[in-house]
C-alpha cells in the first residue's frame, strides 16, 4: 500500500470539491473493496475522500412511487428495508446472497455498484492484466478463466462484474444520481451505466472523475415474483458462477437479469418476449454472441437451465 | 523407557482423566485472545521492527537484475536482505527449494528479498520498490503433459515406489469383472487460518525464533544448518499454533528471514507471509493421476489389485505417495502399486493431512465403487468381504487390530444405508439426493519423545516438552495423562509446550503425536512416580490418586515429596520393533448423503457420519473435533478444493481465500461421529493411535460415491463441480 492522505467530509458538495483539488483522489465509503485493492497496490490514490458519512444513508419513497436510495445506505439496512423487502424483493434476495453478514454490514450502495472484478489475475500485480494496467495484455485469456465473461468481453478483457445487488438493480430498471464537481446533477439509467470492456477495460462506468454518486432510485413496483439464484461452488460466501435474478408477473412475462456473465449486469430486453414460452428462447436471446472458452462454456447450459428451474419455481 | 513388548495394565487403565470428553485446558485463553500466536507476541522482544517478503514474479529463471535504491530510501526502511547480502546459506534438509531464491529462481514466489523498516506499512510499501528484471526459462507445469518423463523416485520415509505380490497383470487379465479407471486430484492448499509468521531476535551469536511450527527439533536443526551456525545457539518457541495442517511441519521463508533480517537490522524483525505468498510460496499437497485396476471374481473376491500414481514436484522432491493405502486395505493375491515422479516446476509439494492416503483414497474408493455396481454388490458387502486381519503384501504380519468391518456395519445401521436406492432415482423437490459410504484408512505412526515434568509443594505437577499443539488439543491429552499418571485432578497440571528448550518430542506431524506425546509424557510420569515413592519411603507398589500416594496403611499428600524442593524427572519413550511385527493402522468409514440441484448441478452435503476404530480416544470431545474438522477438509476435496495451475507462467493462480474456497458454514449442515471401543497394547502404553488424519481419509470418495448415487453420473476428476456434471444431468422438467 502507498501512503496517502485522508480526509472527511460532511456534504456531497464538499467531496467533489474536495475532488477538484486532489484529481488523483478517490471516495472512499465502506472500503471493503478499495481498501483490499490499495494494499495490493492494484489502486494507488494519494488521497482519499471519505463520503461514508455523508447524510445520503436515508431510504425515501419518490413522487413517481419509487424509492431513493441514498448511496450511503449499507447493504444490510437496504436489504431489510420493508419497502424493499414487500416491493423488490429481487433487491433484498440478491443482497443477501452476496458477501457476508460483515461485510453487508459496512458495504454501500455506491461502493456496490462501483466494485471491481474479481479476476484473479487482476489481483495479481506480477501478471499482465488490461485492467489494472493498460496496454499489459491479458493474462486471464488463455488462462484459467473458469470463472469468466461469455458476452459483452472483447479481446482486451473477459473479466465479469461481480454484484449481485447490480443484477435486481438492473431488474429493477434502477437510475443512478450523481452530481459532478461542478454541481452538475444527472440519473444515470443502469442499463448506461457500465461501459463495455473494448479495448479500455480500465474504464469500468460512464462516470466522469470526481463524479460522485448520491443516490440510486427504483421506479415503482412491478408486483410479480421475484427470484434470486445465485449459483456457486459453495453454499455461501462465493461470488456467482452465473446468477440468475427474474421478476415473472402472473401471465408468465417478465424481467431477467444475469449476473456473472459479463462487465455488466446482463439484460437483454427483447429477449424477455420469448419468457412465457419457457427458458430457452429467452436465454438464447441473452447470450446471443457468447463467446466462451474451455473453461467457461458451462456458463450457457447453466444459464438456461437455472433459469428453467427459476421460472418453474415461480409458477409454483 | 523402551516399548518393546505389548502394554499390560498400567495406571492410564484406570481411565479416570484420560478418555473423559475433555475441555480445552488453555481454551479460555484462545477464546479470550489471550493465547499469543507468533505474530502478537509484542512483548518477547523490545523494539520490534517489520519485515515484509518480496517474491518472485516468475516461476524458473534468474534475476537479471534487482534495483534496491528507491526501496532503500522509502521512508523508515532499515534494512533489506537479499541473496547477494545474506551471506553464505545452505539449503535445510526439509525443504526442497531454498528459502531465499536468487539469483536463480526455483517457483513462482520464491522469497527474494526481506524489506526491514520500522512499521508493517513502512515496509510493505518498500517491498513493492524493489525493481527486479527476470529472464524467463521455460518450465514444466503441466502434471499430464509431464508424466511421459516421470522415473521412479527412490523410497521416502520408507516408502518404497513400487511393490508388487503375485502376478497382477495375468490375475487382472483373467478376472471375470474388472475395473480400470483413471482419476485425478488437484493441488491442494493447507489453508490454515494462522499464517506462517515469526519473530526473530539475537543475542550475540545466540538466535531465538518465536514462530508458530509443528515439529519443533527438526526445524532448530534445519535452521543450524541453514544459517550454518550450532544448534545449541537457536531457540524456538511456539506454544501456540492457528492450525498448520502439513504446512508448518518445516522452516518456510518467514523463519529465515525473520532471522536474517533481524541480523541485519539489529534488532528482533517480525515477518508474516501474507496470504498469497502462502499459497506459492509455501508447500502445498501436489496433484495426483491415477490409475486403479481391480479384478474380482464374479462373486465379488478381489484377486488383482493395481493402483498406479503419478505426480510432480521441483527436483529433489519427492511423490506424493498416494499407492500407500492400497498396498494394506483389501485382501487380494496379486497386486502391483507404483508411484512415478515428474518434474515440475510449480511450488514445491510436500505433506499435507495424510499425506498419501487422503488422494489416495479419493481414487481408490471411487473404484471399489466402481466395482461394486459392476458387481451388483452393495458396496459395503463388497468391503467386507475383501477384509484381511494380515498384512497383504506380507502375510506374516497381523495388524495389531483392524475393526473396519465393524465400522462399516455401525456406519450402515446408523446412517440408514439401508435406505439407499438406485442411481438417480431419490428425488426431494428439485434435489437429486444419494447416499456414499468410503472406507477410511490412516497408518498409525509412532515417533520417540521425551518430556520433563516436576512436581512441586503445591502438588502442582507441570509438564515440559517441545510437543506442539496445532490446534488439535495436545495440551488437554498432556495434561489428562499427566493427571492420570500422578493422581491429581487437571487443574494441578500445567503444561508448557513447544520451546526448544525443553526434551524433544514427537511433534506434530502424521497423526504420530497424540499417541507419541502422551507416551513420552507418561514414561517421564513413571520416573517421576519413583522418584516420589523413594523421596516419601513408600512401596514401590504405591497408590497415586486424589492427590495423595497410598501405600498400605500411609497416605501423603503427593506435594510432600517436594518440601525439600522440587522433584524433576525426565524421559524419553522409545520404540521397538512391534510396528513391524504387527501392522499398526486406523480404520473408518465414511458417510455422506447430499443433494444435487437437479438445474444447477450444484452438490450440497446433507449430512456426514465417521465411524472410527483408531485406538484409546484419549479425549473424546478433541478427538471429534478433530474429525469433523478433517470431514469438513474432506467435503472441500470433493466438492471445491483446487489450486488452478497457470501452466504458462507456472503458479497457482486463485492465491487467496477468495479465488481458494473451502467449506464455510452453509456447506456443512450435519456431522456425527461415532468411535469404536478400542485400546491397541501394541502401541504404547496409552493404547492409542492417531485420529486427526484418519478423518479426512476417504471422505472425499464417499461424497463422489453418493453424488453418483444421486446423479448416476459418475465424476473422476477432483473437485466434483457442477460444470463437470452439467451436461450429463436429466433434462429439465
Ligand atoms: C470477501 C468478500 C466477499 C464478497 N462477496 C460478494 C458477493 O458475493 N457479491 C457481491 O455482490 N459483492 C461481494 N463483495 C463485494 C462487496 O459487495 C463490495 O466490496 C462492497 O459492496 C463495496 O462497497 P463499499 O461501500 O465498501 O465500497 P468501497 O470499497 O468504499 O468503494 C468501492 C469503490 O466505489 C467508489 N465509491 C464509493 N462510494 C462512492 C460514491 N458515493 N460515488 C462514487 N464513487 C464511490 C470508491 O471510490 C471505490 O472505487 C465481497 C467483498 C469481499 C471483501
Ligand atoms: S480478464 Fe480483464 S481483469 Fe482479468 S486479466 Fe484480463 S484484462 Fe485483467
Amino acid at each position: 500500500m502507498k501512503s496517502f492522505t485522508y480526509e472527511r467530509v460532511d456534504s456531497a458538495a464538499a467531496a467533489t470539491a474536495a475532488f477538484a483539488r486532489m484529481p488523483g483522489a478517490r471516495f472512499i465509503a465502506g472500503g471493503t473493496n478499495l481498501l483490499d485493492l490499495m494494499k495490493l497496490e492494484i489502486e494507488t490514490p494519494q488521497h482519499l475522500i471519505d463520503v461514508s458519512r455523508l447524510a445520503l444513508d436515508k431510504i425515501e419513497a419518490t413522487a413517481e412511487g419509487g424509492l431513493r436510495i441514498g448511496a450511503m445506505v449499507r447493504n444490510t439496512d437496504l436489504a431489510s428495508d420493508a419497502r424493499v423487502r414487500r416491493d423488490y424483493g429481487l433487491l433484498t434476495r440478491a443482497l443477501v446472497a452476496g458477501a457476508s453478514g460483515q461485510l453487508r454490514n459496512k458495504a454501500t450502495t455506491a461502493g456496490n455498484l462501483l466494485q471491481r472484478t474479481r479476476c484473479p489475475y487482476f489481483y495479481d500485480t506480477n501478471q499482465p492484466c488490461n485492467k489494472r494496467k493498460p496496454g499489459s495484455g491479458c493474462a486471464a485469456i488463455g488462462g484459467f478463466n473458469r470463472l469468466h465473461a461469455v458476452v459483452g468481453a472483447s479481446d482486451a478483457c473477459i473479466a465479469t462484474h461481480p454484484s449481485d445487488m447490480a443484477v435486481a438493480m438492473r431488474a429493477l430498471d434502477a437510475a443512478i444520481e450523481t452530481v459532478d464537481a461542478a454541481g452538475k446533477a444527472r440519473a444515470i439509467p443502469i442499463a448506461e451505466f457500465y461501459r463495455a470492456p473494448g479495448k479500455t477495460p480500465h474504464l469500468e462506468t460512464v462516470l466522469a472523475p470526481g463524479e460522485l454518486i448520491t443516490a440510486v432510485t427504483l421506479p415503482k413496483p412491478v408486483g410479480g415474483t421475484h427470484i434470486y439464484h445465485k449459483v456457486r461452488d459453495r453454499a455461501s460466501y462465493a461470488f456467482a458462477l452465473i446468477a440468475v435474478g427474474v421478476i415473472v408477473q402472473r401471465d408468465g412475462t417478465g424481467r431477467v437479469a444475469l449476473g456473472g456473465v459479463g462487465y455488466k449486469p446482463w439484460r437483454v430486453e427483447a429477449a424477455e418476449a420469448a419468457l412465457p414460452r419457457g427458458a430457452k428462447g429467452v436465454a438464447d436471446g441473452l447470450l446471443a454472441g457468447a463467446k466462451t472458452t474451455h473453461e467457461n462454456a458451462y456458463k450457457l447450459p447453466l444459464v438456461e437451465r437455472t433459469l428453467a428451474g427459476v421460472l418453474a419455481q415461480a409458477k409454483g | 523407557m523402551k516399548f518393546d513388548t505389548p502394554a499390560t495394565t498400567n495406571p492410564i487403565d484406570q481411565m479416570k482423566i484420560v478418555g473423559k470428553p475433555t475441555n480445552r485446558i488453555e481454551g479460555p485463553l484462545k477464546t479470550t485472545g489471550t493465547a499469543p500466536y507468533a505474530y502478537e507476541r509484542h512483548d518477547v522482544a523490545a523494539n520490534q521492527a517489520y519485515g515484509y517478503v518480496v517474491g518472485s514474479a516468475i516461476a524458473k529463471g534468474r534475476i537479471a537484475s534487482m534495483n534496491l535504491d528507491a526501496a532503500r530510501a522509502a521512508p523508515g526502511v532499515i534494512a533489506i536482505v537479499t541473496a547477494d547480502n545474506a551471506g553464505k546459506l545452505a539449503k535445510g534438509d526439509f525443504n526442497t527449494a531454498k528459502l531465499l531464491g536468487g539469483p536463480d529462481i526455483e517457483h513462482y514466489h520464491q522469497a527474494i528479498a526481506l524489506v526491514v523498516a520500522d512499521s508493517f506499512e513502512q515496509a510493505r510499501a518498500a517491498a513493492s520498490l524493489v525493481r527486479v528484471e527476470y529472464a524467463r526459462e521455460k518450465g514444466a507445469f503441466d502434471l499430464a503433459a509431464a508424466i511421459d518423463t516421470a522415473i521412479k523416485p527412490k523410497a521416502s520415509f520408507g516408502t518404497e515406489p513400487d511393490t508388487a505380490v503375485g502376478n497382477f497383470a495375468a490375475a487382472f487379465a483373467a478376472a471375470p469383472v474388472q475395473l480400470d479407471a483413471r482419476y485425478t486430484t488437484p493441488d491442494h492448499s493447507h489453508a490454515m487460518m494462522e499464517p506462517h509468521a515469526t519473530i526473530a531476535a539475537w543475542e550475540g551469536d545466540k538466535l531465538t525464533v518465536w514462530t508458530s511450527n509443528q515439529m519443533i527439533a527438526w526445524s532448530v536443526g534445519d535452521m543450524a544448518k541453514t544459517l550454518g551456525i550450532p544448534k545449541e545457539n537457536i531457540r524456538f518457541d511456539s506454544p501456540y499454533i492457528g492450525g498448520g495442517f502439513g504446512g508448518k511441519l518445516f522452516n518456510r521463508a518467514d523463519v529465515l528471514l525473520a532471522a536474517l533480517g533481524a541480523k541485519a537490522a539489529k534488532r528482533p524483525v517480525k515477518v508474516a507471509l501474507p496470504r498469497p505468498l502462502m499459497i506459492n510460496n509455501t508447500t502445498h499437497r501436489p496433484a495426483t493421476i491415477q490409475r486403479v485396476r481391480l479384478g474380482a471374481t464374479a462373486d465379488g473376491k478381489l484377486t488383482a489389485i493395481g493402483h498406479e500414481s503419478w505426480s510432480g514436484d521441483l527436483p529433489g522432491g519427492g511423490p506424493e505417495t498416494a499407492v500407500a493405502q492400497t498396498r494394506l486395505l483389501y485382501a487380494g493375491e496379486n497386486r502391483m502399486t507404483a508411484m512415478r515422479l515428474a518434474v515440475l516446476d510449480l511450488p514445491e509439494g510436500n505433506a499435507m493431512r495424510a499425506p498419501g492416503e487422503a488422494p489416495g483414497l479419493m481414487a481408490l474408493e471411487i473404484a471399489v465403487d466402481e466395482l461394486a455396481e459392476k458387481l451388483g454388490m452393495d458396496p459395503i458387502a463388497l468391503r467386507v468381504l475383501n477384509d484381511t486381519q494380515v498384512d497383504p503384501e506380507k502375510p506374516s504380519r497381523p495388524f495389531s487390530q483392524r475393526q473396519l468391518n465393524k465400522c462399516l456395519e455401525t456406519g450402515a445401521a446408523k446412517f440408514g444405508w439401508s435406505k439407499r436406492a438406485k442411481p438417480g432415482a431419490t428425488r426431494d423437490g428439485r434435489w437429486l439426493v444419494g447416499m456414499g459410504v468410503a472406507a477410511a484408512f490412516r497408518n498409525n505412526l509412532n515417533g520417540p519423545s521425551a518430556a520433563r515434568v516436576r512436581l512441586a509443594k503445591s502438588g502442582v505437577v507441570t509438564v515440559e516438552t517441545d510437543m506442539t499443539d496445532i490446534g488439535t488439543g495436545t495440551y488437554t491429552i498432556v495434561a489428562q495423562t499427566a493427571a492420570e499418571m500422578m493422581g491429581v485432578p487437571l487443574d494441578k497440571v500445567v503444561v508448557k509446550l513447544g520451546d526448544s528448550a525443553f526434551p524433544v518430542s514427537a511433534g506434530s506431524g502424521g497423526q504420530w503425536g497424540a499417541n507419541s506425546s502422551t507416551a513420552g509424557v507418561y514414561a517421564a510420569c513413571v520416573k517421576l512416580r519413583e522418584a516420589v515413592v523413594q523421596k516419601l519411603g513408600l512401596a514401590s507398589d504405591a497408590v497415586f490418586a486424589d492427590g495423595k500416594v497410598k501405600a498400605g496403611r500411609r497416605s501423603v499428600a503427593l506435594g510432600d515429596a517436594a518440601t525439600d524442593g522440587e522433584l524433576v524427572a525426565e524421559d524419553k519413550m522409545e520404540y521397538g520393533d512391534l510396528a513391524e511385527k504387527f501392522q499398526q493402522s486406523t480404520f473408518g468409514a465414511h458417510f455422506v448423503e447430499v443433494g444435487v440441484d437437479a438445474m444447477t448441478g450444484e452438490v450440497r452435503v446433507r449430512r456426514m457420519l465417521a465411524v472410527c476404530a483408531a485406538g484409546r480416544i484419549l479425549n473424546p470431545k478433541a478427538a471429534r473435533s478433530q474429525v469433523i474438522g478433517a470431514m469438513t477438509m474432506g467435503a472441500g476435496a470433493a466438492l471445491m478444493e483446487e489450486l488452478a495451475v497457470d501452466k504458462r507462467f507456472g503458479f497457482f493462480v486463485n492465491h487467496d481465500l477468495a479465488g481458494y474456497e473451502v467449506p464455510v458454514h452453509a456447506d456443512i449442515p450435519h456431522q456425527d461421529v461415532i468411535f469404536l471401543d478400542e485400546a491397541d497394547p501394541t502401541t504404547s502404553p496409552m493404547k492409542a493411535k492417531g485420529v486427526g488424519e484418519l478423518g479426512i481419509c476417504g471422505v472425499a470418495a464417499a461424497v463422489a460415491n453418493a453424488v453418483y448415487n444421486a446423479t448416476g453420473v459418475r465424476v473422476r476428476n477432483y473437485p466434483i463441480t457442477l460444470d463437470k456434471l452439467l451436461g450429463k444431468l436429466p433434462d429439465m422438467v
